[in-house]
C-alpha cells in the first residue's frame, strides 16, 4: 500500500519537455519560472516554530504542481518534504490540513516514514470534524500495511457506519482498495457493510453495494442470494442500481446453460430498469439486455426502443452510447435494429465522427438492397474526415454488405476502388485490398472490374506486401479473364519500376500468363528476357527458370505453377512423422492424400486419425446437422476433379460423414453420400491404422438387395490405404432420375493385404485378398433434401399448390423443453428454419416453426410445424407440408416416421 | 488497482489540459500509463484527436486506443475523463460533469487557465474528492466544492467558525497580514 513518490507519481514528463513548458509558461502563471531546488528550499517553512498556514499551503501546492508536471523527487527529497509536512499537524488550520492529506498521499516515501504520521492521523480519525475523519481514513488506508490495519480496524468498522456520509464513503472505498491485499480483515466488516447498504445517501449505498459484491465475488451462490435480496429491496442510488444491473446480468449469464425454454430469471428486473428515472440506469439496463446470451427478439424490443430514443438526444454522449450498443446488436440481430434506421440515417452527418461511423456501419449491417447507393453517397462525403481505424471498420462493413447483395457489387466495388486511391496507412489499404480480393473470389461478376482496380492500385502503391499480393492474384486470375493481354502492361511496369521483392513477384505473375495463354507466350518470353539482367538474384533466377519452362524445358509451361493438390493437414502430419522417424530416405509426397476436401481441414483431420476423437464418428451426424452447415460446396470441387465422376453432373447434396467401422479397428472407414440427379456416389474415406501392413486395391462392394431402386454402376478403387492418412475410394450407384429412392445397404470392404517385413521395413511382394464387413448404410429421404433460405415464407407457401398439402400429427414423447424438441426435428428434416422461427420464446407452451428446403431436382418443399408441450413435458406436433408434388410431401412425412 | 471487482466502474484518469494540450492537472489511476512518456503521448494523441471538435455546449465523447474518453471545453481549458472500452459512457459523463461543475463553483465561474493556476490547490483537491484510486467517490458538484473548501461534509455547515480562526491568527500577525487573511476567508466563505 505504501507508495513512494517514485511509483505513485512516477516521472510524468521528461526534463526537456518540462523546460520547454516553463519557457512557454505565460507570465500570469504563479508557477512561472518555478524550480524544484527553490521550492524544496521554501519547504523549510514547514519547520518554522511559528507556522504560517497560508504560506505552507502555497508551498504544498507548488510541490504538487511539480509532481504533476512530471518532476521526480529523490527518496531523500521526498522524505524531507514528508517530515516537514508531518510537523504541520500541530497547527489546527482546516484548509492547510486538507492540503496536507493530499500531499501525504502523493509524497509518501516508504513504510519507515509512515509510522511518524499514523498517530496524528489516528487522532484525526477520532476528531469531531467529519472531514478530518473521512480524509484521515482515506490517507491512512492508502499508506498503512496489514499490521497497522489490524490496529485501526475497529475505527474503520465504526467509520463504515458513521452517520456522516463522507466518512462512511471514505471507509467503504478504502475497504474496496484494501480488499486486494487484506481480504481476510475486510471480510470481518460484513455486518457493518450490510448496514451501510441501507444508507439513505446515494454514494454510501453505491460503495456499500460494490463492497458487498466484491466480498462475495468468488461465491456464485452468495452472489445470487445477494442479487435476489437487493432486487427486492429498493436501491435508490443510480450508481448502485447500475451495479445491480451488472450483477443481475452476471447471474443470468451463469444461471442459464444453453437451451432456452424457461423464463430468464430477473429479466423482468432488467426491463423495469428501462423505466428508471436516471438515464445512466436506463442505459445500463438496455446494454445488459442487448448483451444477454442468446437474447430473443422479444426480449430485445424494449431495450431497442429506449436506445432509439437516445439516438435523437441532444447529448453526444447519449447518442454515442446508444449507437454503439445498437451497432453491436446489429451484428447478431439486424432485424431488431431496422426500426431505428431512420434515426440512424440522421446520425450519418453527426458532428461527432465516432457516432457517424458507428451509424454508418450499423446501417450497412441492417440496410436493404435498395438503400445501398444512397448510403454509399453519404459515406463518401465523410470518409476523408475520419481516422484510419474507423475507415477500416467501414471497409469491412462494405465488404460484408457486398457479399450480402452481390447485385450491388458494381457500386460497392467502385466505392472501394475510390477509397483505395485516397491517402491512407498500411492497415487501411490492406483492409481494402483484402476486401477486393474476397469479393473477386466470391462474386464472379466482380472479378474483371476488381482486377482492373487492383492494377491501377499497384501502379502507385507504396506497400511491397500489398503489391506482391496483388501481383500473385493477377497471375492466378488474369489468364482466365476474357482479355488477359490488358494486364501484361501493368505487371511489366512493376518489373521496371519496383523494388526487388515486387519485381520477383511480377516475373512470376508474367510467367503464369505465358503458361496459361498460348497466344501470349512469345510476347511474354520477350518481356521475361529483359529481366535476365536484373541486378537481384531472385528476380534473375525466377526469370531464367520460367523462360526455360515456357520454352518447353524444365517441365514445360505446366510446371510454371506446380499444383500441390494435397491435404495440407495430412501433409503437415506426414512431414512431422517423416522428421520424427529420422530416416535418410527422401520424403515421398505420394503418400499424402490428394485432392482434399477443401476448407474441412479440421474435420477431415479428426476423422482421418483413428481414435483421435471418439465421438466424431457417432456424434458427427446429429451435431453437424443441427448446425445445418452445408458441406456440399466443400466437396463439389473435389468430386469435379475426379474424371470418372465428372459426367454425373453437379452434386446436389453431400451428407455428413458416417462411421462404418468400430472404434479401434484396423481400418477406419467413413462414408459420405453425395446425391446427384440420377446417381448416388458413396465416398469412403479410408485410413489404415496398422503400421505393419500395407492395404492395396481397396474398394467397397455393396449388396443392394434391400434397396431395390439402386443399381451399382462402377467403383473407383483406392490404390493404397494410407497409414494414418485419408484416402478415398468410391462406389457409384444409379437410381431413377429425380426419384427418392431409399433402402439399407450392406457394405463389404475388399482389399489386398501385404505384411511388412519387420526386418527390412519393406512390404512383402506377395499379398492376399481379404475382406471386412462394414456397418450397414441407410439411404433415407432426408439425404435428398437440403436447406434453403426464403425471405418470404408466406408468399412461397401460397404459391405452392394446396392440393399437394399433407398433414399429420406425431407424438414426440417426453422432452426437456420445446426448444430442444424443435431443434431435434429441424435436425432430422435437415431443412432451413425461416424468419427466425426456430427460436422458441422462453416458457412458451406452443410454437410454430417454418421450414424450407429443396429436394433433389430443385423442387421446393415447405413445412409448417406446430408443436405444443403439456405439463408433463410431453411434446406433440402437427406437420403440414406443401411441395411441388404430393409425392414429395409424403416423402417429408416419411423422414419423420423413419426417425 | 489489482484485485478490484471487475463490475465496479473505474475511472482511468482525470485530465485538465490547456488549449494547447499542455497539462495543468492530471491524475492517472490505472497502470496503463505508468511512465512519463506514455502519459505524455496519451495526452498528446488525445489532444490531437479532440482539439478540433466542438465540445463547448455539450460534452463530447471519443473512442480511441482501447479507451473511451468523455470531454468538455470551458474557456481555454479542456476537461477529460477516461474509462475502459466497455464502461457505461453515461457513468463517465457523470464524473465529467462532477469535475467541471465543481471546478466552476470553486473558481466562481471564472473558469480559465489563469484562475485555475492561481487556485491550483482547489482544483487538485476537487479531483481528489471526485475519484479515489479509480473508484468514484462523489459526483455531486456542490458537495465536492464544499468538501474541498472544508466548509462541511454535506455542503451545509461550516465545521469551524471563521471568526474564531481569524482571531487565533491576528495576535501573531501585522495588521495588513490580518486584513489580507480576513479578505481571503471572506472570499472563501462566499465560494459556495
Amino acid at each position: 500500500m505504501a507508495a513512494t513518490a517514485q511509483d505513485s507519481q512516477a516521472p510524468l514528463r521528461g526534463p526537456e519537455k518540462k523546460d520547454e513548458d516553463r519557457e512557454d509558461e505565460t507570465e500570469f502563471s504563479p508557477f512561472y519560472g518555478i524550480d524544484k531546488g527553490a521550492v524544496l528550499q521554501e519547504a523549510r517553512v514547514f519547520n518554522d516554530p511559528q507556522i504560517d498556514p497560508r504560506r505552507c499551503q502555497q508551498v504544498i501546492t507548488k510541490l504538487l504542481y511539480l509532481l504533476n508536471q512530471g518532476e521526480v523527487f529523490t527518496k531523500k527529497e521526498a522524505a524531507e518534504v514528508f517530515f516537514g509536512v508531518t510537523k504541520l499537524f500541530q497547527k489546527q488550520d482546516i484548509n492547510l490540513r486538507r492540503m496536507m492529506y493530499l500531499c501525504i498521499k502523493d509524497i509518501c516515501p516508504g513504510a519507515d516514514e509512515v509510522i511518524i504520521v499514523t498517530s496524528s492521523l489516528m487522532k484525526d480519525m477520532n476528531s469531531k470534524t467529519d472531514l478530518y475523519r473521512s480524509n484521515s481514513v482515506r490517507v491512512l488506508c492508502k499508506i498503512i500495511d496489514s499490521q497497522l490495519l489490524a490496529q485501526i480496524e475497529r475505527y474503520l468498522k465504526q467509520a463504515i457506519v458513521d452517520k456522516s456520509p463522507v466518512v462512511a464513503s471514505a471507509a467503504l472505498v478504502s475497504a474496496l482498495h484494501l480488499l486486494g491485499n487484506n481480504a481476510e480483515i475486510v471480510k470481518r466488516w460484513i455486518n457493518e457493510v450490510q448496514e451501510a447498504a441501507q444508507n439513505k445517501n446515494n454514494m454510501v449505498q453505491f460503495h456499500a453495494v460494490a463492497l458487498l459484491h466484491a466480498l462475495r465475488a468468488s461465491d456464485r451462490l452468495a452472489i445470487s442470494k445477494l442479487v435476489s435480496s437487493l432486487t427486492k429491496a429498493s436501491v435508490k442510488s443510480p450508481l448502485a442500481q447500475c451495479l445491480l444491473v451488472r450483477y443481475v446480468a452476471q447471474v443470468i449469464q451463469d444461471s442459464q446453460p444453453g437451451a432456452g425454454g424457461e423464463q430468464r430469471p430477473f429479466y423482468e428486473f432488467l426491463e423495469s430498469c428501462l423505466r428508471h428515472k436516471a438515464e445512466v440506469v436506463i442505459f445500463e439496463a438496455a446494454r445488459a439486455i442487448c448483451n444477454l446470451r442468446d437474447v430473443t427478439a422479444r426480449e430485445l424490443t424494449p431495450a431497442i426502443t429506449v436506445l432509439q430514443l437516445f439516438l435523437s438526444s441532444s447529448k453526444p454522449v447519449l447518442r454515442f452510447a446508444a449507437v454503439r450498443t445498437l451497432n453491436k446488436v446489429a451484428m447478431t440481430h439486424p432485424l431488431a435494429v431496422t426500426h431505428c434506421n431512420i434515426d440512424m440515417e440522421s446520425l450519418i452527418s453527426d458532428q461527432n465522427r465516432s457516432i457517424a461511423t458507428l451509424a454508418i456501419t450499423t446501417l450497412l449491417k441492417t440496410g436493404s438492397e435498395s438503400s445501398v447507393e444512397k448510403l454509399l453517397k453519404q459515406i463518401g462525403s465523410f470518409m476523408s474526415d475520419i481516422a484510419d481505424d474507423f475507415k477500416i471498420v467501414v471497409v469491412e462493413a462494405i465488404r460484408s454488405l457486398c457479399l450480402k447483395f452481390p447485385a450491388k457489387q458494381r457500386a460497392l466495388m467502385n466505392f472501394l476502388s475510390g477509397v483505395l486511391r485516397e491517402e491512407g496507412g498500411f492497415e487501411y489499404k490492406k483492409a481494402i485490398v483484402q476486401s477486393i480480393l474476397v469479393l473477386i473470389q466470391e462474386i464472379p461478376d466482380a472479378k474483371e472490374t476488381g482486377l482492373g482496380h487492383l492494377c491501377e492500385f499497384i501502379e502507385d502503391c507504396e506497400f511491397t506486401y500489398l503489391s506482391t499480393q496483388v501481383l500473385h492474384l493477377l497471375g492466378q486470375e488474369g489468364p482466365k479473364t476474357k482479355e488477359p493481354s490488358k494486364y501484361i502492361r501493368y505487371i511489366y511496369n512493376r518489373i521496371i519500376l519496383e523494388n526487388a521483392t515486387v519485381r520477383a513477384a511480377a516475373v512470376s505473375a508474367l510467367a503464369n500468363f505465358g503458361a496459361a495463354c498460348e497466344p501470349l507466350r512469345p510476347r511474354i518470353i520477350v518481356l521475361l528476357r529483359r529481366a535476365l539482367s536484373d541486378n537481384d538474384d531472385e528476380v534473375r533466377d525466377r526469370a531464367t527458370l520460367h523462360l526455360e519452362q515456357l520454352e518447353g524445358k524444365a517441365g514445360g509451361p505446366d510446371a510454371v505453377q506446380p499444383r500441390l493438390d494435397v491435404n495440407l493437414v495430412a501433409m503437415e502430419k506426414a512431414l512431422a512423422d517423416y522428421l520424427a522417424v529420422g530416416t535418410d530416405k527422401p520424403f515421398d509426397i505420394s503418400v499424402v492424400p490428394k485432392a482434399p476436401p477443401p476448407a474441412r481441414a479440421a474435420g477431415s483431420g479428426a476423422l482421418g486419425m483413428p481414435g483421435a476423437s471418439s465421438t466424431s464418428g457417432g456424434g458427427a451426424l446429429p451435431a453437424a446437422s443441427a448446425t445445418r452447415k452445408d458441406p456440399t460446396a466443400e466437396y463439389a470441387e473435389m468430386l469435379r476433379s475426379i474424371p470418372q465422376l465428372a459426367p454425373l453432373g453437379e452434386v446436389f447434396k453431400s451428407c455428413e460423414p458416417v462411421r462404418l467401422t468400430e472404434e479401434d479397428t484396423e481400418y477406419a472407414i467413413f462414408c459420405v453420400k453425395h446425391v446427384f440427379e440420377g446417381h448416388i456416389v458413396f465416398q469412403f474415406n479410408c485410413t489404415n491404422t496398422i503400421a505393419e501392413q500395407v492395404l492395396e486395391d481397396v474398394s467397397v462392394a455393396m449388396d443392394l438387395a434391400d434397396a431395390g431402386d439402386f443399381e451399382e454402376a462402377f467403383t473407383i478403387p483406392l490404390d493404397t490405404m494410407p497409414l494414418n492418412g485419408v484416402g478415398q475410394c468410391y462406389t457409384v450407384v444409379t437410381r431413377p432420375p429425380g426419384a427418392i429412392a431409399t433402402g439399407k445397404i450392406v457394405n463389404i470392404l475388399k482389399f489386398k493385404v501385404k505384411e511388412i517385413d519387420p526386418g527390412t521395413g519393406e512390404a512383402e511382394e506377395e499379398g492376399y485378398d481379404d475382406e471386412y464387413v462394414l456397418e450397414d448404410l441407410e439411404v433415407s429421404p432426408a439425404d435428398y433434401v437440403k436447406p434453403t433460405l426464403l425471405s418470404n415464407f408466406r408468399k412461397s407457401w401460397e404459391e405452392l399448390d394446396p392440393s399437394t398439402e399433407k398433414e399429420d400429427e406425431y407424438g414426440l414423447g417426453v422432452r426437456e423443453g420445446l426448444q430442444e424438441a424443435v431443434e431435434a426435428v429441424i435436425g432430422i428434416l435437415g431443412m432451413q428454419p425461416c424468419e427466425g422461427s426456430e427460436a422458441v420464446p422462453p416458457n412458451a407452451r406452443s410454437h410454430t416453426v417454418l421450414l424450407a428446403g429443396i429436394f433433389v431436382g430443385y423442387q421446393q418443399v415447405l413445412v409448417r410445424m406446430s408443436s405444443g408441450i403439456d405439463a408433463a413435458n410431453n411434446v406433440a406436433m402437427k406437420l403440414v407440408v406443401r411441395a411441388e408434388s404430393l409425392e414429395l410431401s409424403e416423402a417429408v412425412h416419411q423422414i419423420i416416421q423413419d426417425a | 488497482m489489482a484485485g478490484i471487482d471487475p463490475t465496479l466502474p473505474i475511472v482511468k484518469n482525470l485530465l485538465l489540459l490547456d488549449s494547447e494540450g499542455k497539462r495543468i492537472a492530471v491524475k492517472y489511476y490505472t497502470p496503463e500509463w505508468s511512465t512519463v512518456a506514455s502519459q505524455a503521448s496519451f495526452e498528446k494523441a488525445l489532444w490531437n484527436k479532440t482539439s478540433r471538435t466542438n465540445a463547448r455546449a455539450e460534452a463530447e465523447i471519443i473512442m480511441f486506443d482501447n479507451v473511451v474518453v468523455v470531454y468538455k471545453y470551458i474557456g481555454d481549458l479542456m476537461f477529460y475523463v477516461t474509462g475502459s472500452l466497455d464502461e457505461n459512457e453515461l457513468i463517465l459523463y457523470t464524473v465529467l460533469q462532477a469535475f467541471y461543475e465543481s471546478v466552476t463553483i470553486l473558481l466562481r465561474q471564472q473558469v480559465e487557465k489563469k484562475t485555475v493556476l492561481e487556485n491550483l490547490d482547489l482544483v487538485l483537491l476537487a479531483m481528489d474528492e471526485i475519484v479515489d484510486g479509480g473508484i468514484i467517490l462523489e459526483t455531486e458538484p456542490a458537495m465536492i466544492a464544499s468538501r474541498v473548501t472544508m466548509r462541511g461534509a454535506d455542503g451545509e455547515q461550516a465545521p469551524v467558525p471563521i471568526t474564531e480562526q481569524v482571531g487565533l491568527e491576528t495576535g501573531l500577525e501585522t495588521f495588513s497580514k490580518a486584513l489580507a487573511s480576513a479578505k481571503e476567508h471572506l472570499a472563501r466563505s462566499l465560494l459556495k
